[in-house]
């Protein structure tokens, strides 16, 4: 069932466009996760939703009814804030209670609201406390239940984990996931925390100036990104990119760059004249290193130790070094010459406005399916 | 002594000496009333520095009066309407002003700023014709009238720049609960201004306890003059004698009160100074 409807919105403010035609669909109990760079007009976009902003041009349906015109309490949404913004005057239970209060509850079932409101958070001995009396986490805590107190069915967050370090983080972000599982109502949340983005989300959105790049499941976006900046955006280390020509198009293209040489790879350019450029990515788990031999290959320019793996770092002589994952006892050393194997049916090849080719392999399967064992190829 | 700790010393000596001016420029004046209102009019012009044996005569010559009595209750009267019509005003002002975006926003606060900066005594006519005309003359209204007038852009300026202040989320928060713009103003936002609240309230209240010329202008009869022109008019024996002696016991008592008040309010007027200066 569809919950919310985005149609053709738009938003400006003074001369800039802020959100260019921006339409999606997200159905009741998804989590759905915005994220992009500063900028890109996610948390506008939730403002939209919210109902603090005003929508510019397009529609904005909950439950099939158009709200662009309805007053924030009318939408049936709560919503979580980066700063929290907590009555600083108010007890936790005042807090959580306001909203109740505000639409006239009656006493005795406000006060159970509130009670299990505060239980599922864990709020119940810290009722009576003031904010400036509570933890980060707490804090954070009393925000949702205030955002949670009047059941809405829609659920907004607007980057709530930045203000917490770094294990909390970690912490508030099982809780939140494990919410969403025991509440079951929809929720949308910013973010541009590519780790919160992947982990919790059913559906990410990437937003970039303004447009969405692309909608799916993270494995979706991991695996098949469907332009080189989702492909960029998301993952850590970020993919590298090989600057390339193409020399035959076809079903099967042969590309030739600096540091690969020619290769002929699966994909489909049948659509691309010969010798446009492109740009092939590749994740750096799927680069794997061997010895070269003489003064052949790359040079190691600097090894990061993570404890559970390795980045090797190889300079391609241009600005950004490529960077392979490696097991931790390989024992590269800065200064090594190596080899580059990639996993070819891993390989993403973008045209020079940044979409990406359809792979036979990969893309040619159904989502979530994973692809075939890695068949590294020596180039 | 090192060269060191003799410079030391002498700066310490030097800070004291700057904070033992000051307190004397200060609390100079004022002391030497007290003095003056404990001696009976004889001693009057002993110039004497102790209250050796205070006299409490002339307070009660002052206090004896009806019309001094009356005058107080007027003053009273007068700077708590002002203070209260004036912190309703600037504080939906200040949420118009401070919070909500609307063009020609700052012109409205440049006249605002503006029009603090005339003098009273080159309003003074037009706002006696406008006195008049609203059949305000000789009446408490009159002074509440015009001490509201000139102690709104003060407050108001005050309240919105703290009202700009208080975190854009607060606000929202309250919107998403679904509190009106008055139940915001007046459920989350108020309770965070109280420091700001008192400290403007009670300046405005001073301003309107110690204004002469409108109330000398204003008023005509004993029964409506306040404070600081009763003292004025307070007369001797003889159009030739000044009664210092009571004019000083009348200053006093109309002062202590005020002083009370700061010395009450001192830590929320500190705290409302300097709030937002620092997260709280």
């Amino acid at each position: 069932m569809i919950k919310l409807k985005l149609d053709n919105v738009n938003k400006q403010l003074g001369g800039a466009r802020i959100l260019r035609d921006v339409s999606l669909e997200i159905s009741a109990g998804e989590f759905v996760v915005f994220v992009g760079p500063s900028g890109c007009g996610k948390s506008t976009l939730l403002r939209l939703i919210a109902g603090l902003d005003s929508i510019c041009g397009g529609d904005l349906l909950i439950d099939g009814r158009r709200v662009n015109d309805l007053e924030p309490r009318e939408r049936g949404v709560g919503m979580v804030f980066q700063s929290y913004a907590l009555y600083p005057h108010m007890s936790v239970y005042d807090n959580i209670s306001f909203g109740l209060k505000l639409a006239k509850t009656e006493k005795t079932s406000l006060r159970e609201r509130v009670l299990k409101t505060a239980q599922i958070l864990q709020l119940d001995k810290l009722l009576q406390r003031k904010p400036r009396e509570l933890s980060g986490g707490q804090r954070q805590r009393v925000a949702m239940g205030r955002a949670m107190a009047r059941e809405p069915d829609i659920l907004l967050f607007d980057e709530p984990l930045s203000n917490l370090d770094a294990s909390l983080r970690v912490q508030m972000r099982n809780e939140i996931a494990r919410l969403h599982g025991r509440l079951g109502s929809t929720m949308i949340y910013v973010t541009h925390d590519q780790v919160e983005a992947m982990t919790l989300a059913d559906k990410i959105v990437v937003l970039n100036g303004g447009r969405i790049e692309q909608v799916g499941s993270p494995r979706e976006l991991y695996e098949r990104p469907a332009s080189r900046f989702v492909a960029g955006f998301l993952g850590s280390p970020r993919m590298n990119f090989i600057a390339a020509f193409l020399h035959t198009p076809g079903e099967t293209s042969h590309v030739e760059s600096l540091v690969l040489g020619m290769t002929s790879l699966p994909v489909d350019s049948s659509g691309l004249a010969a010798n446009t450029q492109l740009s092939l990515g590749i994740r750096p788990e799927h680069l794997s290193l061997k010895a070269a031999q003489g003064t052949t290959g790359l040079v190691v320019s600097a090894v990061e130790y993570l404890g559970s793996e390795t980045y090797v770092h190889l300079d391609t002589g241009q600005d950004e070094p490529m960077v392979c994952r490696c097991e931790v006892n390989a024992g590269w050393r800065v200064g090594d010459r190596v080899e580059l194997q990639l996993d070819i049916d891993n390989l993403h090849v973008f045209d020079a406005h940044g979409t990406a080719l359809k792979r036979h392999t990969i893309d040619s399967l159904p989502a979530g399916v994973a692809p075939r064992p890695a068949s590294a190829g020596a180039l | 002594m090192s060269p060191r700790l003799l410079k030391k010393a002498l700066l310490r000596l030097g800070f004291w000496c700057l904070i033992g001016i000051l307190l004397v420029y200060a609390v100079f004046p004022f002391y030497y009333a007290i003095v003056t209102s404990l001696k009976p009019s004889s001693a009057l012009f002993q110039v004497s520095y102790w209250i050796d044996n205070p006299d409490f005569s002339n307070y009660a010559a002052v206090l004896n009066q009806a019309s001094f009595l009356r005058a107080i209750g007027n003053s009273l009267v007068v700077a708590l309407c002002v203070v209260t019509l004036a912190l309703f005003l600037s504080l939906t002002a200040a949420y118009a002003l401070g919070r909500v975006k609307f063009r020609g926003r700052g012109p409205v606060l440049m006249m605002v700023l503006g029009v603090s900066m005339f003098p009273q005594v080159a309003v003074l006519s037009g706002l006696f014709e406008v006195i008049r005309f609203l059949g305000l003359y000789n009446t408490s209204w009159a002074l509440i009238l015009s001490y509201t007038i000139f102690t709104l852009p003060f407050t108001v300026w005050v309240l919105t720049t703290f009202m700009g202040q208080l975190p854009h989320e607060l606000e929202e928060a309250a919107i998403m609960d679904g509190a009106s713009p008055w139940i915001t103003l007046t459920r989350v936002l108020l309770p965070l201004l109280w420091p700001a609240l008192v400290t403007t309230g009670l300046l405005a209240f001073i301003a309107a306890w110690n204004e002469f010329l409108f109330a000398l202008t204003f008023t005509l009869t004993d029964s409506q003059r306040t404070v600081p022109v009763a003292i004025a008019l307070i007369s001797g024996g003889s159009p030739h004698e000044l009664p210092w002696g009571l004019l000083m016991a009348a200053s006093v008592l109309v002062t202590v009160p005020l002083v009370i008040l700061v010395l009450i309010f001192q830590r929320r007027i500190v705290s409302g100074l300097t709030a937002g200066a620092l997260k709280g």
